[in-house]
């Protein structure tokens, strides 16, 4: 499963994504990815927010999470 | 009303965006330009770099097009916003719309600016002389 980063999450883990499988335990929801995430990389923990997307649409933490979805980690945006 | 305009680009002509919106039933067209600033906080901008999750962001745009056109009696919508490396005064979102008379077309392009920056994925960061910062990323 892999997980595309963006913005300032690419700056944080140090690269343009990462495989879920990084986790001792794969995650199984959004919060629980935002758990991991947060733990591995207590940066995270810092930012204004934190959304996730999957299959390239804003997903609530109760979304649970399939083999094959397309998930990206969504700092917050400043388009415009 | 008819499909919206909705692109990311490279590079913004923002001189392409009467002619998109222009509509025979159209007598009013409003466009909000976005650009780049000099200063922040009184610090000199060297560039401003955008990226973007160009799947999600054109889908969301999209999403806001019609939110818009369900809101008002419109025309036409475009929504057009650029990546990559931006120099001081580079236009960098052109977003507008056109409809019979000017109130709808001014209040819809307000909410096009306004949703787009509050959920399309595109991010922004700062080049100073001496640092770069992602910009909103931290409170």
């Amino acid at each position: 499963m892999e997980i595309l980063l963006f913005g300032i999450a690419k700056d944080i883990v140090g690269r343009t994504s990462m495989d879920a499988m990084e986790f001792n335990q794969r995650p199984t929801s959004v919060a629980e990815l935002k758990d991991k995430l947060r733990q591995a990389f207590p940066e995270f923990e810092n930012l204004t927010s934190l959304a996730v997307a999957v299959n390239s649409e804003y997903a609530e933490d109760s979304i649970l999470l399939k083999k094959g979805d397309e998930i990206a980690i969504i700092p917050p945006v400043s388009g415009g | 009303m008819e499909e919206p305009i909705i692109e990311i680009v490279a590079n913004l002509d923002t001189s392409q965006v009467f002619g998109e919106l222009s509509h025979p039933g159209s007598g009013g067209i409003c466009v909000f330009t976005g650009a780049v600033r000099e200063f922040t906080n009184k610090q000199q901008v060297v560039s401003l770099e955008f990226e973007t999750y160009e799947k999600m962001a054109l889908g969301e745009m999209q999403k806001i097009a019609g939110e818009a056109s369900k809101k008002w009696e419109l025309n036409r919508i475009v929504i057009r916003h650029a990546v990559g490396v931006k120099q001081v005064q580079d236009p960098v979102v052109v977003v507008g719309a056109s409809s019979a008379h000017r109130d709808a077309c001014f209040e819809a392009c307000r909410f096009l600016i306004d949703a787009l920056k509050k959920r399309v994925p595109i991010w922004k960061k700062e080049h100073f002389s001496d640092r770069s910062v992602w910009v909103s990323a931290h409170p």
